[in-house]
């Protein structure tokens, strides 16, 4: 437990600490909440009413897609991980406490966005801030077990990049954080159910927010619960301590059966 | 039963359809310092990572402490302490983090002693990006050392380190070899493998060439000890005299260099000469074949000695 206790110590402060972290926990998710209430209030009135939801949801995926795997990339490279294996850390740890770390530095993000969002850009406030709290915890630990997953069975970091851009990049299109999903074409409709942002948005308007979702927000919920899940599973199985020592229990490829919660939504709703 | 810390019979490991290892066998005991030697693609890597349960034996019988480290790796980690040749550890973990970090993961106390006798105990602060590559390979040891192993193998430790330092983690090596820990070094320096180690075993092209003590190993060689005289004036080396057992002479500098497998004779003749035609003598040097010599005889003749 000391050890747990000192490994989880540790990997927080490296997410302060690291500049390029800082910036994916901290900075760019602030910077952009700040330039959005600035902007999108005066170009788009209609935002600030899921501004909310949708800079939170920003800042998870910030912090999680953008942030975790290169780290966990780096560190199989630079033999970090054979030093660990050799010392008694275990994989779980190795995957957990990164993960954990990460989706309480989106939640920190997130609560602060949260409180100052209606007093700074007069966006309406959560209705039920439980619903909100386990909300961000959720879509954080379902967004942070995909960042882990990238980074397992990512070969190097500029593969990494790549992954993580395409879940990133659709999801400020055609999650509902940029512009409702209702003005979407159909196509592009259910090629944002895919994306876990998609449904966390809606979780979020449906049982924090007190609006009226696009979809069952409970099914989002299951959905999001099930991808989490399922993507930190695989990421465990998948994990492997050596780059120049590649023996892993599974092809990476079955990584994308992470995606399958997300795509049985896709033909649900 | 062989209690040997460390046992290897008929190792084998395989890289696809290339043998890096093929079928080596040696026993480290208790209180021993074991010298692995051999050039680059012996198989010292894959023999020393496999004995640290980073890889798995395609053959053989490989135990550490009576542990097998392919099948029960989670079970070495309070047994063995190791050093890898690049140490990985997050660059923004500082020297004192380090310390707890793997000290909380092994259930024993932080050592700052260790850090202080390594000369780190001003750089507990700094990040580990920001050491020089000796202060990292000092953390190395000390992190591998602080949990107090039985068996601790050690990969060029002391590469890149000044010679202060080297002398001090001699001293630490020894130390803990009195103490009964049993240590497995892979160097290709072989003066460090000729002082420090009690045995070693060369290793060529995935195969062991060559085992015993640095003494056994250079005495099966050629055999010429090198015998270096200086005379006033030069006198010795100018002058054309066959001595006894002189296979071969040179002259070097201002030193007549003769190469002899029979010091004893070479040595009174040599003196007796100097004497009988009243020379003053400068400098005399006996030097016998050193483990590098050796080395270098065995991987160039291909093993085949």
């Amino acid at each position: 437990m000391k050890a747990f206790g000192n490994h989880f110590a540790f990997e927080f402060r490296t997410g302060l600490r690291n500049k390029e972290l800082f910036l994916l926990n901290y900075l760019f998710p602030l910077g952009f909440y700040a330039l959005m209430g600035v902007m999108m209030g005066q170009i788009n009135p209609g935002f600030v009413e899921t501004m909310i939801p949708a800079m939170v949801v920003f800042a998870i995926l910030s912090a999680t897609i953008l942030g975790l795997p290169s780290p966990l990339v780096e560190a199989r490279e630079g033999g970090i991980f054979r030093s660990f294996k050799i010392n008694g850390v275990p994989a779980l740890s190795i995957l957990s406490i990164p993960t954990l770390t990460a989706a309480i530095h989106a939640v920190i993000v997130s609560v602060f966005i949260a409180l100052t969002a209606t007093p700074l850009f007069k966006a309406p406030a959560p209705v039920n801030w439980l619903a909100f709290a386990l909300l961000c915890l959720l879509a954080a630990f379902t967004c942070a077990g995909l960042g882990a997953l990238i980074g397992v069975i990512s070969a190097n970091t500029r593969i990494t990049v790549l992954w993580s851009q395409l879940i990133y990049l659709p999801s400020m299109m055609l999650s509902g954080m940029m512009v409702p999903t209702s003005i979407l074409p159909a196509a592009l409709r259910k090629v944002g159910l895919l994306l876990p942002s998609t449904y966390a948005i809606h979780a979020f308007q449906g049982l924090a927010q007190g609006q009226t979702a696009g979809i069952n927000p409970w099914a989002a919920v299951a959905i999001l619960l099930a991808g989490g899940v399922l993507a930190f599973g695989l990421a465990l199985y998948l994990f492997s301590w050596d780059s120049q020592n590649a023996t892993r229990r599974g092809h990476p490829a079955l990584a994308l059966l992470a995606l399958a919660p997300y795509a049985i939504g896709a033909l649900l709703f | 039963m062989n209690d040997s810390p460390v046992r290897v019979e008929d190792f084998l490991k395989r890289y696809g359809k290339f043998v890096a290892v093929d079928g080596i066998s040696f026993e480290a005991h208790r209180g021993e310092i074991f010298g692995l030697l051999g050039p680059n693609g012996a198989g010292k890597t894959s023999t020393l990572e496999t004995l640290e349960g980073l890889r798995s034996a395609d053959g053989g019988v490989l135990r550490i402490m009576g542990v097998d480290p392919t099948h029960e790796a989670h079970k070495l980690r309070d047994l063995i302490g190791v050093q890898l040749q690049t140490s990985g550890l997050p660059g923004s973990m500082t020297v004192r983090e380090a310390m707890e970090f793997f000290c909380a993961y092994h259930r024993v106390a932080p050592r700052p002693d260790l850090l202080q006798r390594l000369g780190l105990s001003e750089k507990v602060s700094t990040q580990y990006y920001a050491l020089s590559t000796g202060q990292k390979r000092r953390l190395a040891l000390a992190l591998a050392i602080a949990h107090n192993p039985p068996v601790v193998l050690l990969d060029e430790p002391t590469a890149g380190l000044d010679v202060g330092t080297r002398t001090e983690l001699h001293g630490m090596m020894r130390e803990m070899k009195d103490a009964g820990t049993t240590i497995l070094l892979a160097t290709h320096d072989m003066a460090e493998a000729e002082k420090m180690a009690d045995r070693v075993a060369i290793l060529l092209r995935g195969k062991v060439v060559a085992t015993g003590t640095p003494r056994e190993l250079t005495a099966t060689g050629s055999g010429f000890t090198k015998i270096s005289v200086r005379t006033e004036g030069g006198s010795l080396s100018s002058a054309d005299v066959a001595f006894p057992g002189v296979s071969r002479q040179t002259t070097q500098d201002e030193y007549a260099v003769y190469f002899t497998t029979s010091v004893g004779p070479t040595l009174s003749a040599i003196l007796a000469r100097i004497e009988s035609h009243g020379v003053a003598l400068v400098d005399l040097r006996v030097e016998r074949p050193s483990l590098e010599e050796r080395f270098l005889e065995i991987t160039s003749a291909g093993g085949a000695q």
